[in-house]
């Protein structure tokens, strides 16, 4: 029943996306399709391997920028242009996977955040990438040579980009598909696995480094799917993507929403895409506010939307409170475990 | 002397300079992560924050009611920012960084990611970005001195004394006293110091002022040489933890020496193939993860 429950719900959903575009400014929600995507393929890294990594945006904005030059300067069509940079963030992806997969913990973290930050340099100095402007006016394209994607229709007044709109809602419920099919995998069962005890699957006689591996390749390919098609939307792909910033963004909006859930990192980048534009006029104070709700999720909302929301759930009709260590960021991690008294007694 | 020598030897001091506030950063960093097991990311944000002090006393002081045509000068603010950024750490770790002990250290670093995100957007809104000069250098330390192959100014050379002077004061004090074993002591066992009767809790914050404050106190050093900006901090830290992964942080001597090292090379660098400089260190990072993952000085993963 619940089965049939969750499609009517998916039925739904879907139809809302349909038809949003017709309520809601259709650019805005492609970047909410953007960022969602991304927040999702962060969430198998974060939310169901436990391993934080704070790199991310290098994927996005690498394959942002790698899209946006193909796209502009060789010709390629959009589709071509979206695989070529999912594929070029898969292969930076492994390349970074093969460097720090070994490292856990914060050491992964740090790792990773310095590696993004030599894709940063690059981006800034390399010859094809634009610099500080980064790569602007990158055409939209048309879709397998056919479909004209920055066509805009007009309908009441409005001008819509339908054709880009669908394309790109298309890309983002594949990818999400795919991520869902992955986490309820016989793999998606074994990286759950090595989250919540890697000493154990390693007895089990899994290859545990290969299977993080692949995770992260994973995770590193569809951010820059996300990535790629950003450039398309905003025809920009700036040094913004690659900053860590960008990396920091993604890290809250799949806590906010709830790690290693299936729909909390969606509503989590609804709801800081939301914020960073309904708060754009105030200037750098967004990052204030960015701060403090980090500051306030990791404090006092740790399971995030989903998280509460499905232990409200679970309070009200089984009268059950799962325990209070559920959802949090798990995995064996590198020095020490807790430092004793002085948590005991604060 | 040729003239090839003297600008690779030139370059080599100008990183040293670096390499000594790497060396005080991952320092307390290290400090930190021993009592805490947390990564501290407002590190970059704190010693954005000790030059703030010192600028912001230098230049505003004598605005507020009682304290008129008062200028906090460079000497005093070399105590005075250590002090108020070291207090506004251990109210941190009172209120908010406590409460995450419990719980895995990746939290730690997001909180304090959080927190870093606060403080350089609250500067953001008020400074420039491209920053301000800071004049309060005192006179003495104006100027150059003749070291035989280069006149080097004397404020680099008067930074690169202190700061070396303050991490080895440390590394004194934490391996040569007894607070100091109390503090390694805690970093194996607290539950056993406390039984002992030492206040743990205590220690575990005035650890975290301590090494807040040597962040600031960089940046007070450094605050003459850059300019003081909102954004100085987070150049550095992403930097900074590079070099804590390629030192490790199993000693404190260990990230002196990394720090020092590695500045040294950025500056090699300079001379040999300038467009790298910015980023030798992070391939330095990969070539040690390699070759040696744990770091140069590290524990490996269990801890042995």
């Amino acid at each position: 029943m619940e089965n049939s429950l969750n499609k009517k719900l998916l039925v739904v959903l879907l139809l809302i996306g349909l038809g949003a575009p017709f309520v809601v400014y259709p650019v805005f929600l492609m970047q909410l399709y953007c960022f969602a995507l991304f927040a999702c393929a962060f969430n198998l890294l974060l939310g169901y391997t436990g391993l934080l990594s704070f790199g991310h945006a290098a994927f996005f904005g690498g394959a942002a920028y790698i899209t946006g030059y193909l796209v502009k300067n060789a010709g390629f069509t959009p589709e071509m242009g979206i695989l070529a940079g999912t594929l070029a963030a898969a292969a930076m992806g492994f390349v970074f996977g093969i460097l720090t997969i070994r490292r856990q913990g914060i050491y992964f973290a740090m790792i990773t955040l310095a590696l993004a930050q030599v894709v940063y340099f690059v981006a800034l100095k390399a010859p094809f990438t634009g610099g500080e402007d980064g790569l602007q006016n990158v055409p939209r394209g048309k879709l397998l040579g056919l479909v004209n994607l920055g066509r805009t229709y007009h309908l009441a007044g409005k001008s819509l980009e339908l054709n880009l709109y669908y394309f790109v809602f298309a890309i983002f419920c594949a990818g999400f598909w795919l991520l869902y099919r992955t986490i309820n995998s016989p793999f998606g069962q074994v990286i759950k696995a090595i989250r919540e005890n890697e000493p154990r699957a390693v007895s089990l006689g899994y290859r545990v480094e290969r299977i993080k591996l692949l995770a992260f390749v994973i995770s590193a390919a569809l951010s820059g799917t996300a990535g790629a098609t950003k450039t398309l939307v905003f025809q920009l792909a700036s040094l913004t993507d690659v900053s860590w910033h960008t990396s920091g963004d993604v890290v809250l909006m799949t806590l906010l929403g709830g790690l290693g859930t299936v729909a909390g990192p969606v509503m989590g980048a609804f709801t800081v895409v939301s914020l960073q534009t309904g708060l754009s006029s105030i200037g750098s104070w967004v990052t204030v506010v960015i701060g403090a709700i980090f500051v306030i999720c990791v404090l006092l909302f740790r399971r995030g939307f989903v998280g509460e929301l499905s232990r409200i759930i679970k309070k009200v009709f089984e009268g059950d409170l799962p325990s209070e260590d559920s959802g949090r960021i798990q995995g064996r991690q590198e020095g020490k475990q807790a430092p004793g008294p002085g948590a005991a007694s604060g | 002397m040729n003239f090839f020598t003297r600008m690779v030897l030139a370059q080599m001091m100008l990183g040293l300079n670096n390499g000594a506030f790497y060396a005080i950063l991952s320092l307390g960093l290290a400090v930190i992560f021993g009592q805490l097991n947390i990564i501290n990311f407002a590190h970059g944000a704190f010693y954005m924050l000790g030059a703030f002090v010192a600028l912001l006393g230098y230049t505003s002081l004598s605005v507020l009611p009682g304290l008129a045509g008062f200028h906090m000068n460079y000497w005093e603010a070399l105590l005075i920012a250590p002090l108020v950024v070291g207090l506004l750490g251990m109210l941190i770790e009172r209120t908010m960084i406590r409460h995450l002990y419990k719980l895995g250290n990746l939290y730690g670093l997001l909180l304090t990611f959080g927190i870093a995100l606060i403080i350089q957007g609250l500067f953001t809104n008020y400074f420039n970005v491209s920053g301000t000069s800071y004049n309060a250098m005192p006179d003495i330390l104006r100027g150059t001195v003749n070291l035989g192959f280069m006149r080097f100014p004397t404020y680099r050379l008067w930074s690169i004394i202190i700061s070396l002077g303050v991490c080895l004061g440390t590394w004194l004090i934490v391996e040569r006293t007894k607070l100091g074993s109390y503090l390694r002591a805690g970093t194996e066992n607290a539950d056993l110091v406390q039984a002992f009767g030492v206040n743990v809790p205590l220690m575990i914050s005035l650890t975290y002022g301590f090494g807040v404050g040597l962040a600031a106190f960089a940046g007070v050093v450094a605050a003459p040489i850059y300019s003081v900006s909102p954004i100085m901090g987070e150049e550095m830290i992403i930097t900074v933890f590079a070099v804590v992964v390629i030192g490790g942080m199993g000693s404190i001597m260990g990230a002196i020496i990394t720090g020092l090292c590695l500045g040294m090379l950025e500056g090699l660098t300079k001379v040999i193939y300038p467009p790298a400089a910015n980023t030798v260190i992070f391939f330095m990072m990969i070539v040690v993860l390699l070759v040696k993952p744990t770091g140069l000085f590290g524990k490996d993963q269990y801890g042995e």
